[in-house]
């Protein structure tokens, strides 16, 4: 193989593989923008790829499965917004909660599609006049609808975030819920629904997976990347624009570790890669919030309190 | 008419009865998931408990299961304490199975010395695998979560290359295991079971000693005071980083010492990680929030979790179904058991107004 196409190769391996972490960033970003720290990606993730595997399968229809897999996200991320929002529950303990349950039910529902390749999987969708461009071509518009949405999505929900007025209700939920909520904004209705949104992205980034990546289904297919995407987000530093550059550093990261096994590197050796990076990239994301004094919402993980609690 | 909620602090009886009708409910919850996907409840839950509690055998196997799980349980019982959110207890089981395979694996090493070195060596590679992500937090600042969590990952993977790469055995053809332990580096179990006692043993001195920690001594009163007001703790000169080392210290041995008991106990070699740990160590964390932090809580816990594993293989044989179906109870009981905290917490009080 030449080194052109072994880099076109790598490229391309790494925007497929940083897609679905890209998704739970972004993600995990709104929600800890609005002050909820949802540990439940991992198990929001799995259910997406088991509930898009299974409806595009039974439909035929791959985009139906992606959207179930949004819908059942969303719907997974309202038992930890109602633990963690409403019930005041400790965050940590919900999302390993939520993280767990997805597991054990995606293992239940996929019993029947193991071993099974999807007939349909997610097709690319060539962006033909750029494919001409040498290396870059072949590897960057070659993907499929969800690489390409995913980025653009990401900078839409800079857009938002940073420039617009639901942005500055968002942060200010996250940063001092008290003083938003005497300005008149609704703290629990939008810590519920970026927690919700949130719940969208993963069980998208988890359809990813079982409907383009693979595609096929295998229980604990996440493999940890639920997780990953919680380190992500304070490496991106609460930034849907610094997540880009996260995702992908992880989907190079990923891409390589399968380049690399048939140079005889022990591939068990080679699949810590992404798991020791995440450490590393923590301790960068933490390192500079901390010089730089901004990133981490204040209130993130703090239940919001009104003083009056007559419903 | 309006809903008021009053703060209220619960006895012991209405905790108990609370934890109680939350565990029935994430089961009526879990059963309703088994009916949506063509699983009759009835004949799961039966077989759970008939192969979980039903017979002696059975009920030796629940023990075998709880063991790691009190181990691994009242180690982060600890830790949570201080509100450092450990969740690597299974990375640091398996560092603690792999530190007992270098020992019996070691012709060097006295026969006789054996079985108490490995849990030695054990609680100290447990320990250091938590230290690690301890260390990170006290100093860096680190979330501790996914700290602990990206060492199980890489923990289990050097189990696998350890089975299949250099220390895979070499009569064990296509296995990926190591070679047999000799018998000297087996710890010896109850007649007729799998209970190897030592560490059970060890398991219930290490309650006692966590009791005794929390209730007598001032280190743990520290613990206690960093979880819950880490401010306050700050103002009474108390070292974050020296009880964050401490209390990563204790649980990640405690989780080693559940490696060696199962590596030496059950299998006598070192298997890929699945084979090794049931998910002791994430279980585990089920065990320790269900027995409220509390060392006799835990291991009341650690028989419910035990039996529910054993119930969970039995059922995995006879309705085909996947052994991470038991998942869904562990989710489902501590979603639950949240709801339960928060109206143990508060009074729910319906006033009714006419008209």
């Amino acid at each position: 193989m030449n080194l052109e196409s072994a880099i076109a190769s790598l490229l391309y391996a790494t925007l497929r593989a940083g897609t679905p972490l890209l998704l739970g960033t972004l993600g995990e970003v709104y929600a800890e923008r609005s002050g909820v720290m949802n540990l439940g990606v991992e198990g929001m993730m799995i259910m997406g790829a088991v509930v898009a595997f299974g409806v595009s399968l039974s439909t035929k229809n791959v985009l139906l499965g992606i959207l179930a897999a949004a819908l059942i996200g969303g719907l997974l991320s309202l038992i930890h917004a109602f633990l963690s929002i409403s019930l005041r529950a400790n965050q940590v303990v919900s999302g390993i909660a939520l993280t767990t349950l997805g597991l054990g039910v995606s293992s239940l529902i996929g019993r029947r599609y193991i071993g099974i390749p999807l007939p349909n999987p997610l097709s690319p969708l060539l962006l033909k006049p750029l494919t001409n461009i040498p290396v870059l071509g072949k590897s960057l518009f070659n993907q499929d609808i969800i690489v390409y949405m995913s980025i653009i999505l990401a900078v839409i929900l800079w857009l938002i975030l940073f420039k617009t007025s639901i942005g500055i209700r968002i942060r200010s939920v996250g940063e001092n819920p008290a003083a938003a909520d005497a300005a008149g904004v609704n703290v629990f209705l939008i810590r519920y629904l970026c927690v919700f949104f949130g719940g969208v992205l993963s069980g998208i980034g988890g359809a990813y997976l079982s409907v383009a990546y693979f595609p096929s289904w295998r229980e604990g297919m996440t493999m940890g990347m639920g997780w990953i995407v919680i380190g992500l987000t304070i490496f991106a530093m609460w930034n849907p624009l610094r997540a880009i550059v996260g995702a992908y550093l992880f989907g190079g990261i990923m891409a390589l570790q399968f380049k690399l096994q048939p140079m005889g590197i022990s591939p068990n050796l080679l699949a810590m890669l992404p798991y020791a990076s995440t450490i590393v990239a923590l301790l960068i994301g933490t390192s500079e919030t901390m010089r730089k004094r901004i990133g981490a919402p204040l209130a993130l993980g703090i239940p919001y309190e009104r003083e009056e609690k007559t419903y | 008419m309006k809903i008021k909620l009053e703060k209220r602090s619960p006895g012991t009886i209405t905790t108990l009865y609370i934890t109680f009708l939350s565990i029935i409910l994430a089961l009526g919850v879990s059963a309703l998931i088994f009916e949506s996907q063509g699983v009759n409840p009835l004949i799961a839950y039966k077989e759970i408990f008939v192969g979980a509690f039903g017979s002696v055998y059975g009920f030796s196997e629940t023990v075998v299961k709880a063991i790691p799980l009190i181990l691994c349980g009242v180690g982060l019982s600890i830790a949570f304490r201080a509100k450092i959110w450990n969740i690597g207890a299974e990375g640091q089981l398996l560092m603690g199975a792999v530190a007992a395979t270098w020992i019996a694996l070691n012709n060097n090493i006295p026969p006789n010395l054996k079985i108490s070195l490995m849990f030695i060596v054990g609680f100290m590679c447990g320990a250091i695998w938590a230290l690690i992500p301890g260390f990170l937090r006290a100093k860096l600042n680190a979330n501790e979560v996914i700290t602990t969590l990206m060492m199980n990952y890489i923990a289990m993977e050097l189990v696998k290359y350890l089975v299949v790469g250099p220390w895979k055995g070499a009569g064990e053809w296509g296995f990926p295991q190591t070679s047999i332990f000799p018998k000297s580096a087996w710890i010896p179990t109850i007649a007729k079971t799998r209970i190897h006692y030592l560490t059970l043993i060890i398991a219930f001195s290490s309650t006692i000693f966590t009791y005794i920690l929390f209730v007598r001594t001032k280190v743990g009163y520290e613990i206690k005071v960093v979880g819950d007001n880490p401010e306050a703790a700050r103002y009474a000169g108390i070292s974050h980083f020296k009880i964050v080392m401490l209390v990563m210290l204790l649980s990640g041995g405690l989780a080693g010492i559940a490696g060696v008991g199962e590596v030496a106990g059950i299998h006598h070699r070192l298997r890929p990680p699945e084979g090794i740990s049931a998910g002791y160590g994430y279980t585990a964390i089920i065990v320790s929030w269900l027995g409220k932090l509390n060392p006799l809580g835990v291991i009341v816990a650690s028989i419910l979790f035990g039996g529910l594993l054993v119930g969970g293989d039995a059922i995995q044989v006879s309705l085909g179904l996947p052994s991470a179906v038991i998942n869904i109870f562990n989710g489902a009981i501590l979603t639950l058991i949240l709801i339960g905290e928060y109206l143990a917490n508060y009074k729910i009080k319906f006033e009714f107004r006419g008209g």
